[in-house]
């Protein structure tokens, strides 16, 4: 496929002087940091969590950079466990928990459902300053004073024995966490009145579906974090027995507080994900989304599965056979939804018109990444088989196939798919999709080694090893290398195309979503007058879509 | 050129029923991982856009039917797969009735065994090729997790509490044993060696000990902190009576029933008062702090082998006892041997305990 067919797919629009846009209408940093527009609030999650991304990614370099030999001589131990915590504690509540719901979807649910704002501007100038302070705030306590528990925090590790700054990570992450508190309220409120006249539930589009089931998970498990945090602040402080048992407390009820959250937070970043690819492979295809009740229902039943299955982070912690089979059980059931999704991305393809844009091409390697994810988790649910795996690389490769093949790779797919609509610019097809390959194969390359290492019983978190894992560690670095050069690329291509980019018009994929039908840059109310909705989404068949467009 | 490993050593029963679980796996999610592949390669190739196609493609109207059809598919291939993966776990953690127990503690940054014949070890563990061996676990600081990738067996090993695994050996050499659970700065340094050897050689290995066996230790510990006092074999008012306590049932003061696992004991000894037995007072002294890890693993032991009218094992190498309270020395508890028939009893009753069997009122 030549560069040449996807330029004409995209449709040029006619250079003229662009009219006031959210970006023009006001300028100044204040006009910013005081805003209320949720399209600006976007834009600026947008590039806080950009830049939690890199410093979370160059922690997590250097610390496979040492795992190049088993001895791990290039950093201490301790510097080396620091890193690791630094890498999990920012990228998981500081990166892929808010980085679609709050960067992306900050910016396109209104404009998804014809709205002119959020319900609650005001909380979400408040979530977007809760997250700043706490990433401040977090970043220093572990960059100043340090942490190495690990993002899991595990006590009576994280409550009595480790002798870092335990309490201000904690009181960090707790701020952060009513950031996402409050979004999820926000998105809540506005799924229930914003929508459009005649946008029905039924014809909303999957992304604010799987928004909307993301913020119930939001509201329902962020409180059992926070309690579960500051509980363990209360242990450190007073020496009350909460989860220390040599006081009186109770190890593995921190662990059932935690995985009540942070197991539902995995399908917080895979969700939104998966609605992002609900949009991009219609688009592509020029297909309507196959069996789309079935994948809105599944979403659904993701969101209320999430929370019933927590307990499988605990298979070898000493829980009960009885706890463990029914735990185990519930971990298929929720399988069973995103087997669906997978199914129906793959038979939307069937028959369509298929284009190898940028978004399309990170939307198919997160089907790929997504499946292999999912399936390896298949492994993990299985009890017989976790009692091997538990806590070793195959539990890492699983997860980052999940939360950063997924997870990320979708992420990508949605920032080059709406990149046009927020800046009104396109960024060079050929440079982004060079990026897209990059990232497909070097992630590859990174975790694929990792489920042999893990099989072959390499614990997770050592920072040096025996012989016999070199190789596939050494091929694990090398990955992570290419992956880092195809995360830093798009910094490159989108930043250039703010600049050089040609205008996108305002419906750059001929797409079918009601944010394409305002102008690229929107201007600040979203809409010259409220959209009336009269038909289903994804109604790429009809000539008519296509023609008015 | 170092040496690369493809595939781990299988080196317990348990080992050859993942490995047959995780061929399963395999087959059946490759399966499934390359289809969608496949599909979506094919579905790129044969559908893609070509230069200068303008109408879009016809719909293609959803069939409930089909997907129906993949939703129960996957259901029911996961159906065999909990099932499958419950038995090999069910296995993994139901130690047959005739294990070797061994005592473990993990301890930042190292493993400490004690065997029941009474060596003590450290970061390593030697156990017989064919035997079955349950390990009891607990950790002196934060939680760890014992893990032996040739044995495909995991457990977390928490403080304050015991948590038991068992395998059986099959092949003779050498394996890793690692921390699994981060436990601090010297995490991937929590590594020991397992030791599989041939039942003779184990053998040979277990007379190394100096000591006497754990049970016999923890004995001693028994007397040393005077708990004979009250828990004598007589039928005194004070305290219960220990001989055949370990796995039945213990009625309480608040009415519930526990059974008497080393759980139990470990927390009767640490906190006497948070379960009491049904008829006595909450008199007992509490031992949290006083005694330690390893004595209380021993006292463990020795209460574990105490069975109705049987001493433990290698009674002729007790030292001589402390005189019970009533000092009647035909009621001596615990198969204890009177000063005056020591030399008789390590003469005479080598390799036969029962005979140093004395009764007990009951």
């Amino acid at each position: 496929m030549s560069t040449e067919i996807l330029e004409s797919q995209i449709a040029e629009a006619p250079a003229v002087v662009q009219p006031e846009t959210y970006l023009n209408f006001t300028s100044g940093i204040l006009s910013w940091l005081l805003t209320k527009d949720h399209k600006r609030i976007g834009i600026l999650y947008l590039v806080s969590v950009t830049v939690m991304f890199f410093i979370g990614g160059f922690a997590i370099s250097v610390a496979r950079l040492n795992l190049m030999t088993p001895e791990g001589s290039l950093i201490p131990a301790d510097t080396y466990n620091r890193l690791f915590t630094l890498h999990g504690v920012i990228m998981v509540f500081f990166f892929l928990v808010p980085v679609v719901p709050a960067a992306l979807g900050n910016f396109v649910l209104p404009l998804m459902i014809g709205a002119k704002d959020l319900a609650l501007p005001r909380i979400n100038l408040l979530s977007w300053y809760l997250y700043i302070i706490g990433a401040c705030w977090t970043l220093y306590a572990m960059i100043a004073g340090g942490i190495d528990t690990g993002w899991t925090f595990y006590t009576p590790y994280s409550s009595q024995a480790s002798h870092y700054d335990i309490v201000p990570t904690m009181i960090g992450v707790v701020i952060a966490g009513f950031s996402s508190l409050f979004t999820g309220l926000n998105f809540v409120v506005t799924v229930h009145w914003m929508r459009a006249p005649g946008l029905t539930w039924f014809r909303l589009p999957i992304f604010v579906w799987t928004l909307y089931a993301t913020s119930i998970i939001f509201l329902l498990a962020v409180p059992v974090l926070a309690m579960a945090l500051i509980l363990v602040v209360v242990e450190r402080v007073t020496h009350i027995g909460i989860f220390d048992p040599a006081l009186g407390g109770d190890p593995l009820l921190f662990q059932h507080l935690f995985w009540f959250y942070s197991h539902p937070a995995v399908y917080i970043m895979i969700l939104p994900g998966m609605g992002i690819v609900s949009e991009i492979i219609p688009c592509f295809a020029r297909k309507k989304l196959y069996g789309y009740t079935f994948v809105a229902y599944s979403s659904m039943g993701i969101a209320a599965l999430a929370f019933l299955v927590w307990a499988h982070h605990m298979f070898v912690a000493g829980i009960s056979v009885y706890a463990a089979l029914v735990f185990s059980s519930l971990s298929f059931l929720v399988a069973v939804p995103s087997a669906i999704k997978v199914f129906n991305w793959t038979a939307t393809l069937y028959k369509g018109s298929i284009s190898f844009a940028t978004p399309m091409l990170f939307a198919l390697g997160f089907v790929a990444l997504f499946t292999i994810g999912g399936l390896t988790g298949l492994f993990l649910a299985t009890l017989g088989m976790d009692i091997h795996v538990h806590d070793t690389y195959f539990v890492i490769a699983h997860f980052h196939f999940i939360m950063v093949g997924g997870m990320v790779m979708a992420y990508m797919g949605g920032l080059h798919y709406w990149w046009p609509k927020m800046t009104g610019r396109m960024y060079s097809q050929w440079w982004s999709r060079m990026s897209a390959l990059i990232i497909f194969f070097g992630f590859f390359l990174t975790f694929l080694p990792q489920f042999v290492l893990g099989y072959n019983g390499m614990p997770r978190r050592y920072h040096s090893y025996p012989p016999e894992f070199q190789v596939w560690n050494v091929l694990s670095t090398a990955g992570a290398s290419i992956l880092a050069v195809g995360y830093v690329l798009p910094l490159g291509y989108l930043l250039l195309s703010l600049r050089y980019g040609k205008r996108a018009g305002p419906n750059p994929w001929r797409a079918t979503g009601l944010e394409w039908q305002t102008p690229s840059p929107p201007p600040k109310d979203n809409f010259e007058e409220t959209p009336i909705v009269v038909r289903d989404p994804y109604q790429y068949h009809l000539e008519k879509a296509q023609n008015e467009l | 050129m170092p040496s690369v490993a493809i595939f781990p050593a299988a080196a317990s029963t348990n080992a050859h029923s993942v490995d047959q679980l995780l061929l399963f796996l395999v087959v059946v999610c490759g399966s499934v991982g390359l289809l969608v592949a496949f599909l979506l390669i094919y579905f790129s190739i044969k559908y893609r856009r070509r230069p200068g196609q303008v109408a879009p493609p016809p719909e293609t109207h959803s069939s409930h039917k089909l997907e129906w059809s993949w939703t129960i598919a996957p259901a029911f291939v996961f159906v065999v797969m909990f099932i499958w993966g419950a038995h090999v776990y069910i296995d993994a953690y139901h130690a047959p009735d005739d294990s070797t127990v061994i005592y473990g503690i993990g301890k930042q940054w190292m493993w400490k065994f004690q065997h029941p014949e009474g060596q003590r070890e450290i970061d390593a563990l030697h156990v017989p090729v064919g035997g079955s061996v349950r390990l009891l676990l607990t950790s002196e600081d934060v939680i760890h997790s014992f893990f032996v990738p040739a044995f495909r067996i995991h457990m977390d090993v928490l403080p304050q509490r015991f948590t038991s695994l068992w395998f059986q050996a099959s092949k003779p050499g050498e394996y890793h044993l690692f921390c699994s659970q981060y436990c601090g700065t010297g995490h991937a340094s929590m590594i020991g060696t397992v030791v599989a050897l041939e039942p003779a050689d184990y053998r040979r290995w277990l007379q190394s000990s100096a000591e006497g066996s754990l049970a016999l230790q923890g004995r001693k510990v028994f007397l040393k902190y005077r708990c004979i006092s009250c828990h004598s074999a007589n039928e005194n008012a004070r305290a219960p009576v220990l001989e055949g306590l370990y796995n039945q049932p213990v009625p309480l003061r608040d009415g519930r029933t526990v059974i008497a696992d080393e759980n139990y004991i470990r927390e009767s000894i640490l906190n006497p008062a948070a379960k009491v037995v049904a008829g006595y007072d909450p008199i007992m002294p509490t031992f949290q702090g006083v005694i330690s890890a390893e004595d209380l693993m021993a006292v463990i032991e020795f209460i574990r082998t105490l069975k109705p009218n049987e001493t433990p094992p290698r009674v002729e190498s007790f030292p001589p006892p402390v005189n019970p309270p009533d000092g009647d020395p035909q009621k001596l508890p615990f198969g204890a041997v009177p000063d005056t028939d020591n030399s008789k009893s390590d003469n005479t009753n080598a390799g036969n305990s029962k005979s140093n069997n004395i009764e007990h009122p009951r």
